[in-house]
Parts: structure tokens; C-alpha cells; sequence
């Protein structure tokens, strides 16, 4: 959209007389920002379908001279999409500044070159000349007394660290709550949520994987059923709905501008935002000032460890699964140049043996393979053994079907990549990695592949096999990470 | 090593070779997504390229497709397209890179098309035309912020025309196919030119209907020979 801006008035071109001379709205110097008008009577559906958004003028159904007047009474802020940078430009909607991630193009809105954000561009086009808008006020806030309806109890451990969580939404504070794979990190939250909308306060709880919000919001709705709460992500039908209990996608929170009291961010290094700074972003701008912020992960980063180590980061752990048995410790093996092997192929005789076994004994497996190349090659040395063995990656059109039929028993084993080492939980399996010396396999991803085993409490054991072809960093830090968490458990007495 | 223009993911690029001037050029796409690209080969109808290896035999008429076959049938129309000529073929990836393209809005998107857009267009035409970008109603203009189609005419660096202006009606599809044969779609919005040899340049041909309409609208202008070139075949 061009503005007509003469110093004091700021027009949006369709609503001038013509003839005027208009600028697309990054040109223009300062946006002018408006006392609020109490005598003006603003629109309730319009305040309620903006509050805590920043939304586009293409996602907005409202004309846009009742926009307008909003603005010029001082319920509603035109902010610029697109503003310049020493390097280049900075997207507001999404913090983006890599000048490789935009792109110019003559545009036909401002009728001039305009540059646009491909990062953020599957949500709609930000250039130059798209305003964002935004709400100048708040959004309701609703009181619910006691709204929990979930009456399991908590562990030892998960009861210290739902009281941290508690004292820092109290507080307005920052936490991370650092929580093995499987320790039941989902109940840990309920006593602060519930703490949270006795407050009146609105929650968000952001995670980068559409999986982990379809997993959440129906435990979330059952736990909290008289809360007004959404799920977002690509496709919801949720979108223009306000709630005090938000479960989000990174790119569905991009949407939202100082809306939430506490913000919980799940899985914050789930692949492959933890390199990303987009969630980060996304968070910042979405909580309100002040705002606690609280952090969920299995494996935090080596910066992060290092911080709480110091003493620089507060945090809270729970080392031990819900089910009080230690977390199955990896062992190494050897198994030499294997991808000489898969290329001629076959596999190192002792990955072989391992593979065997399982299917002897008929229990399932998953094996890990570093790349998706490798994975139909190792697939189909392995059908040779039983033809039921499939392999499955994260672009894979048949992944649901595949994971359905694994769980389900009709396949014995998965070879599968690194992507799907969340979320799916078998019980009763056994894990191998083929090639763990590879890059991928940072000491994260090594912990949750090794997590995925003794899930279940009526089978808390299992074998996890490094198989590999040089002993790595990241292979050694990851196995010490799981014995120092059963250590901390064991002296914490929370293991049986 | 470079990001990928459509997955963003990294790569080491391949060296290529472009078109007919033989510029040594780097891939702007990854080995994979390049390959996820299907260009039309094999046999295919004369006039409008579409391949025979994607329709049924009852669908044949010796060197046409039965959808020509009707249009040829037809006086008002016979004679009226010299022949399209098409890049790829429109399956399932086309759509999802047309659709991140055009109505996503990602402009940039255009560069992954260049090189066999370049090849195959001066395979087909000499580099004597005039190229007429199918428009886009002004709304829809707006809406979009680019016309794909004057996009990809001019990666072709030829003389562009706009010559043709949508005439604003009711939704296509909502149409039978002798409802839009009889629809005007296009106006010319200029006499003042006199060209020998157009060619049209769309995203996609499906029922020929723009093309066609657009073709007779040049020829009546007095266009000795009028083809059309799109990016896609469906
Ligand atoms: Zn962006
Ligand atoms: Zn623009
Ligand atoms: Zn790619
Ligand atoms: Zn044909």
C-alpha cells in the first residue's frame, strides 16, 4: 500500500483525492502514532479480531476506511513490513535479516522496485509497501478459578520443577525447564497453567513441529476443559479465534504482537529452528512487557549448559523418566568403513548380527542411517533378511502410513534419518545408529534417538548400539549426558 | 556452497551450461529439486505439445489431441494459434512451485525457470517475434503484485507488447466450455502498432480458451501469425 504523508497526515492512497504524491509506506520517515480518542467509538469485532495480531491488510475483512479511522483515533498502529539495515533489510514480521533470504521485484502495488521477504513469504507477502497492523490495545483478560480438571499426580521430580514453573509465571521470570525424554513433561506444566489463568494471564505454548501441536492441544482442551483454548498451525481452522490458551506453530506465532503473559516454548531445539532464529523472534514479539518466558528441552544446547553450569541461566531439571527406572545408557561399536559395504551391498557383519537378533527374538527396531540417500540402499540390503523392513524420511508422502503400520507391529524394523527421531514413541524397542560419527548426529539428536527406548514402564529397559566407524565428541558427550542424568537422579533418590 | 532457491537448502552447485550462447552458469536449485522438474519429451500433439505419454489413446487424433482436434474443427477458430509450445509437464511439483510462485508471491521463484525457459523457447521460435504477455484483471494485479506472465517474458529478453487488457467477468470455471468460448476476454488496448510474428506467453495452458481468444483478438488487429509459449502444459 502507497501513503500520502505531508509531514502530519498519513493517508493510505486510496483513501486520498488523487493526484497527491504517494510512497510506499517504508519511505515514509516516521509513521505518526495517535493519542487514544475515548470519545471515538471503535468496533468490538475489529479490536477482537486484532487484539495481540499483526496481521496483514490482505488478512483483515474490515473496509479500509473503518481501519483508518481506528488509526486516526488511536486504537490501531500501521507499523512498515520491510525496514533497511546496514547489510540490507530486516523483516518486522519475522526478524529475518540475511540479505539472501529477500528478493526485489517491480511491484505492482507501489509501482516501483520493492524488495519482499522469502523467509516469511508462505504467510503472505511482506515488502516495502505492506503496513503491518497492529492493535493498540490489550487483549481481554479472563480470570478462570481452578480450571484444571486433571487429577493424576505428580513425581517427585516433576512436582519441584511444576513449582519453579509456578514461582517464574508469578514472577514474570525466565526458565528453562530442562526434562529427560520421557520424563512427562506436559503434566509438569499443568499446575502453572492452571496458576497462569487464575491470574487472568494469556498463554502461549509455541513448538517449531505441527506434530507436537497436534499431539498437545487435545491433552491441553481434556486437561483445561472450560479454558477457551486453540491449536495453530498450517491449514487450522482456529486462526481468527482469541483464546487464553494458545498452542502454536513457530510461523502461525508470527502473527501475534504482545499478546501473551506467559510464553512456553516446547521442543526449543527441535530441528530445524535450534539454528534458526525465527522462533526466537517470533517469541519476543508475541509476549507482552513484562512476560514470563519458559523454556522445555531434552537436550539444551552446549551454550545453555554452560550457562546454568555458571550459574547464569535458571533452571530446573528432572532427570528421571515418570516412571522412576534410569534412562538405557548407549554402548559403542566399531563396525568399520560401512558405506564401502553399503555400496557394495551389504553391512558390517556386526550391524548384521544385531539386525538378526531382533528379528529372531521379534522385537522391533529402529535403525538410524545419517542421510536420505542412504536410506532406500540400507532398506533394501535389509529386506533381504525380511522383506516387511521399510525405510521412511521426514519428506516421505507414506511417512504416516509407515509409522501407522510400525506401530501397529507389521513392520519389524524402520530404517529411518534423524527427522523422526521426536515424537514417535513404540514401547518395547531397541535402537541402532548406523554411522553415528556423522555430522548429523550432534550429542542432541544421539540423546533423542537414545531416548525413544524404555519409554513404557512395563518395558523400561532396551538396547541403544552407536555402530561406528570412529568414536566422536558429540558420540561421548551424548553417552555422558545420559549417565550424568541417571547419576542425578540416583543421589536425588528419584529412581526405584 | 549456496542456498537452494526453493528447498533453502544448502549446496555446492553444479556448473551448467544455459542456452544456445553456451554462458557457463551455476544451477540456482539443488540437485534434487532440479531433477523434481518434468520437461515435456517424447511424442506429443503438434499443435499444442501436449504429451500422448499422459493421455489415454482415445484422446489421439493422429498428430493431434482431440481438444485441438476441435478447435480446428471450428471455424471461427481454425487457423487462428499456429501452435503452443510448452516447458514442462503440470504434475503435482509444477503445481506446488506454480502455486509458491504466483500465489504465495515469491517472485524470485522465476530464476529456477530461466535456463529451460530460454532453451526450449528458442528451440521452438526465432528471436524475431514479439512477445504479448497474457494480463491479469488490475485487481488481480494488485492482489498478486507481479503478472507471472510478463515475468517470464521477460527472462526471454525479446521486445515485450502489452497490448491486451482483461475485460472483467465472471470466474472461468464456474463456466461451461461454450459459455467461455463465447466470452470476450481480452480487449485491444492499442491500434498503433503492426507486428508480423507474436508469440503469447502464459503460465499454463489447460483448454487453449485464453490463448485462443487472445490469438483471434491479435490476428483481427492485423498479427500475420500469431503462437503461443507457456511455462507449463496441463
Ligand atoms: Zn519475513
Ligand atoms: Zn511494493
Ligand atoms: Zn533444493
Ligand atoms: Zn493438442
Amino acid at each position: 500500500m502507497r501513503f500520502m504523508y505531508d509531514g502530519t497526515n498519513l493517508v493510505p492512497e486510496p483513501l486520498t483525492a488523487g493526484g497527491e504524491k504517494v510512497v510506499p509506506i517504508s519511505r515514509v520517515a516516521t509513521i505518526p502514532i495517535y493519542e487514544l480518542n475515548p470519545h471515538f467509538s471503535p468496533s468490538s469485532e475489529l479490536l477482537s479480531f486484532l487484539a495481540g495480531r499483526q496481521l496483514l491488510l490482505d488478512e483483515l475483512s474490515f473496509s479500509l476506511d473503518q481501519l483508518h479511522a481506528h488509526y486516526e483515533n488511536g486504537y490501531v498502529s500501521y507499523q512498515k513490513g520491510v525496514v533497511p539495515t546496514e547489510q540490507g533489510h530486516r523483516c518486522m514480521r519475522c526478524g529475518n535479516d540475511a540479505p539472501h533470504f529477500f528478493a526485489s521485484f517491480f511491484c505492482a502495488r507501489c509501482e516501483t522496485v520493492c524488495t519482499y521477504c522469502r523467509k516469511c513469504v508462505t504467510m503472505g507477502r511482506v515488502s516495502e509497501c505492506t503496513p503491518l497492523v497492529v492493535s493498540n490495545v490489550p487483549p481481554e483478560r479472563v480470570v478462570y478459578p481452578h480450571p484444571l480438571a486433571w487429577t493424576g499426580t505428580l513425581s517427585k521430580a516433576q512436582q519441584r520443577a511444576a513449582d519453579a514453573v509456578v514461582q517464574a509465571i508469578e514472577r514474570r521470570a525466565e526458565l528453562l525447564v530442562w526434562a529427560v525424554c520421557g520424563a512427562g513433561k506436559t503434566e509438569v506444566l499443568f499446575p502453572s497453567i492452571q496458576r497462569a489463568l487464575e491470574l487472568g494471564d494469556r498463554v502461549c505454548l509455541a513448538t517449531p513441529r505441527t506434530d507436537v501441536v497436534l499431539e498437545l492441544a487435545p491433552r491441553l482442551k481434556q486437561a483445561f476443559p472450560s479454558v477457551s483454548t486453540i491449536a495453530l498451525y498450517g491449514g487450522s481452522e482456529d486462526r481468527k479465534k482469541e483464546a487464553s490458551l494458545v498452542i502454536t506453530t513457530t510461523h502461525q506465532l508470527l502473527r501475534f504482537y504482545r499478546a501473551f503473559d506467559v510464553m512456553i516454548i516446547d521442543e526449543v531445539d527441535a530441528f530445524p529452528y535450534s539454528v534458526e532464529p525465527m522462533l526466537a523472534y517470533a517469541a519476543e514479539k508475541a509476549r507482552t512487557k513484562p512476560s514470563a518466558l519458559i523454556y522445555l528441552t531434552a537436550t539444551p544446547n552446549e551454550n545453555w549448559q554452560r550457562e546454568m553450569k555458571q550459574g547464569k541461566r535458571s533452571a530446573v531439571t528432572i532427570p528421571a523418566r515418570y516412571h522412576g527406572y534410569p534412562l538405557p545408557v548407549p554402548t559403542f561399536a566399531w563396525c568399520g568403513n560401512w558405506r564401502k559395504k553399503v555400496n557394495r551391498g551389504t553391512l558390517p557383519t556386526n550391524v548384521l548380527a544385531w539386525v538378526e537378533k531382533r528379528l529372531q527374538e521379534k522385537k522391533q527396531a529402529f535403525l538410524f542411517v545419517p542421510h536420505v540417500e542412504l536410506l532406500e540402499k540400507v532398506a533394501a540390503i535389509l529386506q533381504r533378511f525380511d522383506r516387511r523392513i521399510v525405510g521412511v524420511h521426514a519428506e516421505d508422502k507414506a511417512r504416516k502410513e509407515k509409522v501407522q503400520s510400525f506401530r501397529d507391529g507389521n513392520i519389524p524394523l524402520l530404517v529411518t534419518t534423524t527427522i523422526l527421531e521426536r515424537g514417535v514413541t513404540v514401547p518395547n524397542i531397541d535402537v541402532a545408529v548406523l554411522g553415528a560419527e556423522d555430522d548429523v548426529f550432534t550429542e542432541g539428536a544421539l540423546v533423542q534417538i537414545a531416548g525413544r527406548v524404555g519409554r513404557s514402564a512395563q518395558y523400561p529397559g532396551g538396547d541403544v548400539r552407536f555402530f561406528h566407524f570412529g568414536k566422536t565428541k558429540a558420540m561421548v558427550k551424548a553417552k555422558r549426558h545420559i549417565c550424568d542424568m541417571n547419576d542425578e537422579a540416583r543421589k536425588r533418590g528419584l529412581l526405584w | 556452497m549456496v542456498m537452494c532457491l526453493l528447498c533453502h537448502q544448502r549446496y555446492e552447485p553444479r556448473l551448467g551450461w544455459s542456452d544456445f550462447l553456451t554462458v557457463k552458469e551455476a544451477d540456482v536449485l539443488c540437485e534434487q529439486c532440479r531433477r523434481s522438474f518434468s520437461l515435456i519429451e517424447g511424442e506429443r500433439c503438434h499443435q499444442c505439445d501436449r504429451p500422448f505419454s499422459l493421455i489415454s489413446d482415445s484422446y489421439r487424433y493422429g498428430e493431434l489431441c482431440t481438444d485441438c482436434l476441435r478447435w480446428q474443427q471450428a471455424d471461427e477458430w481454425r487457423d487462428v494459434l499456429t501452435k503452443n509450445r510448452s516447458v514442462y509437464v503440470y504434475d503435482e511439483w509444477m503445481k506446488d512451485v506454480v502455486t509458491r510462485w504466483k500465489f504465495r508471491g515469491d517472485y524470485a521463484l522465476v530464476e529456477a525457470f530461466r535456463v529451460d525457459v530460454r532453451r526450449e523457447f528458442f528451440r521452438h521460435f526465432s528471436a524475431d517475434v514479439v512477445l504479448v504477455p497474457i494480463p491479469l484483471s488490475k485487481k488481480r494485479l494488485y492482489d498478486r503484485g507481479f503478472n507471472q506472465a510478463k515475468a517470464l517474458a521477460e527472462i526471454l529478453s525479446l521486445p515485450i507488447a502489452d497490448v491486451l487488457e482483461r475485460v472483467d467477468s465472471e470466474k472461468q470455471s464456474k463456466k461451461t466450455r461454450m459459455e467461455r468460448l463465447r466470452t470476450v476476454q481480452f480487449r485491444l488496448c492499442t491500434r498503433e502498432w503492426r507486428y508480423d510474428q507474436c508469440v503469447l506467453i502464459d503460465d499454463l495452458y489447460t483448454t487453449g480458451s485464453t490463448v485462443y481468444h487472445a490469438a483471434r483478438l491479435l490476428k483481427q488487429g492485423g498479427v500475420r501469425d500469431v503462437s503461443s509459449f507457456t511455462l507449463a502444459r496441463a
